[in-house]
């Protein structure tokens, strides 16, 4: 029974962060171009100077 | 000027061009790298998803520029207008954010029931039904409003609508729910009232993403006016003056190059004219003085000086776009099949719910169970499946059509398309490419081709565009060339090394040719010193796949016809070719009036057409195509672009629009026999809650699941 009290508030709370993570995502515009960014990872940034932060950033950083 | 000069850095302007030809990681690294290089290019980003490039640059840097540039990386490209309406876009990311928390909630609170259905009872019951209330609630609250606003504005104006009952349906089962809730009863509804939202919201979401984008063809299509001119004054000096100080009887100066902004008469100087823009006429038409000049066009060779005679609202041109949104009026009236479905089901489960309510009480069941069971009808035939089987059905068919090179600019344009009983077409760039492609083999040496690909960039006109083009595809790479030179009217001029070259007419570069017979085939020639004159001949060819298109079409019982403006000669030889009943000689309105004639006696008219002359038809028809090559007034007044030379994409998407409208039949009758099982259940009030999100959910999966086999219509 005390398992309950802990278990349902950890439950709420993973689901409360994954709804934040989404809502997130949406606003910084990850869903524009879902094939395009499943294409992106396969290009050489190399030649364009990769001075400007990770790479990994690169898909959705801009507004 | 001085509005200019006390401006901060002035905004960079933003293009969007279509480039369908992408495919792989490496294309878009090629075109954003060989955009970025360009100056004046601030940023450009693919988006692969819609086969776009997004292009923010400085003013001066104009579309045709760009265009060049992408297609110096070996992509053809198309400007793109109309962008997806902003307030629609807000309206999509409103709706997901809703059905995101939707989600969320009705996962928790379903998690939550799943214990109560198998067995929890007492306090552990009264405490699960508790947490429940407490996650649905404000759920309810917020994913809700989109139905709830909708409801409250149509029953303001003493209407129903389709979310009347919905809304009506959650906040009684919420009550309901906390009702129970508080008195430890057994049958609380948060799971079905969440998760109807859910199904709901989906539904909707789907829905707007379809939705109409504004076809804005109007100001698409004023933006093609020359947005000024140099007047003369009568002292001798020029002045410019913007198009919308232009005034009648006024002398204009205009250059080679430059867009007329104003109908005239042409006064003195002798040049040809791109007329493209307004009859959709590949062909430079010649003017010399006296000749009637409109604004839109643009002048290829010589300068002219225009004597102005209609400006701003009494163009031709802006008498097109009258036209355009007196067809745009009629046009709206068309309601959706979800939309009339709607009208025939709200009053249905109101009346259901109604009787299910009095029913009972006669029946002697006290207030308690007749409102539960009410509440059950409710939700039980709350239009879930039937909410999901428009959307879901279009977005992945238009999801198909995409793949294939056809989107779909209108939510409402594959039911159309599915009604269409008629196909007419346009001829110029529609049923023909709309450019000049070389007649035959062109008759020049290797070193030749060079020397005449290095002289066709230097120039704008049609020809020498259509001859540097069909070099470019052939591979050959330009010649270095000095001392360039354009002959306004004539043609261009250069040193291939220490050989002189000419492109251009025939008797400027020494060629005697005879006044050939065929009016459709255009000449132009080029010779290098020391060496025999070449003569090339272009004319405008029909797209690749035409024939197998019309076979297509006959097959699934739709007559085609051609509409165009050119001459009848003309028009019946391409007739001929495709065994099709032609008309020629039409106006823009002639057009309309023929579509109107053809609705009158009930047909629904599918219209593929380009040129700006094309808007108002495109406009009228029941349902209209556009080839990505179209004016920006076609591609704005269509409903469905198609990509490529193809003519093909247009039977195939007839095709993919009957068998969608098909499977979305077959959803309405899945939704309803699911209805016609559950309501008399609910009446008899054996639902309960665990019987009521069984029921909903499996009536939706199984009608998404049969929409998804949509997503090979297009092949």
């Amino acid at each position: 029974m005390t398992g309950l009290a802990f278990l349902i508030p950890c439950a709420l709370l993973l689901g409360l962060a994954g709804l934040g993570a989404f809502f997130w995502a949406l606003r910084s515009g990850q869903f524009e171009d879902l094939d395009g960014a499943a294409l992106r990872i396969l290009l050489d940034d190399d030649e364009e100077g990769a001075g400007d932060g990770g790479d990994d950033r690169e898909p959705g950083a801009r507004p | 000027m001085s509005e200019a000069a006390t401006a901060p850095a002035p905004a960079p302007a933003v293009s969007l061009f279509n480039v369908p030809g992408m495919h792989c990681a490496g294309c878009i690294a090629r075109i954003e790298r060989g955009l970025r290089d360009m100056p004046g290019v601030l940023d450009a980003r693919v988006n692969f998803t819609s086969k776009r490039v997004r292009v923010s640059h400085r003013e001066e840097v104009d579309g045709d520029s760009i265009r060049a540039a992408i297609r110096k990386t070996g992509f053809s490209a198309e400007p793109f207008v109309g962008e997806s309406d902003p307030a629609a876009m807000l309206e999509s990311r409103r709706l997901v954010r809703a059905l995101a928390v939707a989600g969320f909630a009705s996962m928790n609170v379903m998690l939550l029931s799943v214990s109560v259905w198998s067995g929890a009872d007492g306090a552990m019951r009264q405490l699960f039904h508790f947490l429940s209330g407490l996650i649905a609630l404000p759920a309810v609250a917020y994913a809700g409003r989109p139905f709830f606003t909708s409801a409250w504005g149509a029953l303001r104006q003493g209407r129903t609508n389709m979310d009347v009952p919905i809304s009506v349906g959650v906040l009684m089962a919420c009550a309901i729910s906390v009702y129970e809730t508080a008195v430890d009863g057994p049958n609380a509804y948060f799971d079905g009232a969440v998760t109807l939202l859910f199904f709901l919201l989906a539904g909707r979401f789907l829905d707007s993403v379809m939705r109409a984008r504004s076809h804005d063809a109007i100001s698409a299509l004023m933006r093609q006016a020359g947005n000024g001119a140099a007047v003369i004054l009568p002292d001798g000096s020029h002045v410019w003056h913007r198009g919308d100080q232009l005034m009648p009887d006024m002398l204009m100066l205009v250059a080679a190059g430059d867009r007329l902004a104003a109908d005239g008469i042409v006064e003195s100087g002798s040049s040809s004219l791109d007329r493209a823009l307004i009859t959709g006429e590949s062909r430079p038409e010649p003017v010399s003085v006296g000749s009637r000049v409109l604004a839109g066009t643009i002048n290829l060779d010589g300068p002219l000086t225009v004597r102005i005679e209609a400006v701003g609202d009494d163009t031709v041109i802006a008498d097109i776009a009258r036209l355009i949104e007196a067809a745009g009026q009629s046009k709206s009236r068309y309601v959706r099949v979800a939309d009339r479905a709607a009208r025939l089901y709200a009053p249905a489960v109101h009346g259901l719910a109604l009787l299910a309510l009095v029913g009972w009480l006669l029946a002697g069941a006290g207030w308690h169970q007749s409102i539960l069971i009410a509440v059950a009808v409710l939700i039980i035939t709350c239009p879930c499946a039937l909410g999901l089987a428009v959307p879901v059905s279009q977005v992945v068919a238009a999801g198909a059509l995409m793949r294939s090179g056809i989107l779909v600019k209108d939510g409402s344009a594959i039911e159309r398309l599915a009604e269409a009983d008629l196909v007419l077409f346009d001829k110029t760039g529609t049923l023909t490419l709309g450019r000049p492609v070389p007649l035959g083999p062109l008759p020049l040496a290797g070193d030749e081709k060079a020397a005449a690909l290095a002289l066709a960039l230097a120039s704008r006109h049609p020809l020498s565009r259509a001859l540097a083009r069909a070099l470019e595809a052939e591979g050959v790479a330009p010649a270095e060339v000095s001392e360039l030179a354009e002959e306004p009217g004539l043609g261009v001029s250069g040193m291939i090394g220490r050989t002189p070259a000419r492109l251009g007419r025939p008797a400027w570069v020494g060629l005697r040719v005879a006044e050939s017979g065929d009016p459709d085939s255009l000449v132009t020639a080029f010779r290098m010193d020391g060496r025999p004159a070449r003569a090339l001949a272009f004319s405008d060819s029909i797209r690749p796949g035409a024939a197998e298109a019309m076979g297509l079409l006959r097959e699934a019982g739709l007559p085609a016809r051609i509409l165009s403006g050119d001459r009848p000669g003309a028009v019946e030889a391409i007739a001929g070719t495709l065994g099709l009943e032609a008309l020629g000689g039409l106006g823009p309105g002639d057009k309309v009036a023929a579509i109107r004639h053809l609705a009158d006696q009930g047909g629904k008219v599918l219209m593929v057409g380009d040129g700006l002359n094309d808007g108002p038809a495109l406009t009228a028809a029941h349902v209209s195509m556009a080839p990505s090559s179209a004016s920006d007034v076609g591609q704005s007044a269509a409903d469905l672009l198609f990509l490529g030379d193809s003519l093909l994409p247009v039977a195939k998407a007839v095709i993919a629009a009957r068998r969608t409208m098909r499977i979305v039949r077959q959803n309405f009758a899945l939704a309803i026999a699911y209805n016609i099982l559950a309501v008399p259940l609910a009446l008899m009030g054996l639902v309960t809650p665990l019987v009521a999100a069984l029921a909903m959910s499996g009536s939706s999966i199984l009608v998404v699941a049969n929409a998804l086999r949509l997503r090979s219509a297009a092949r």
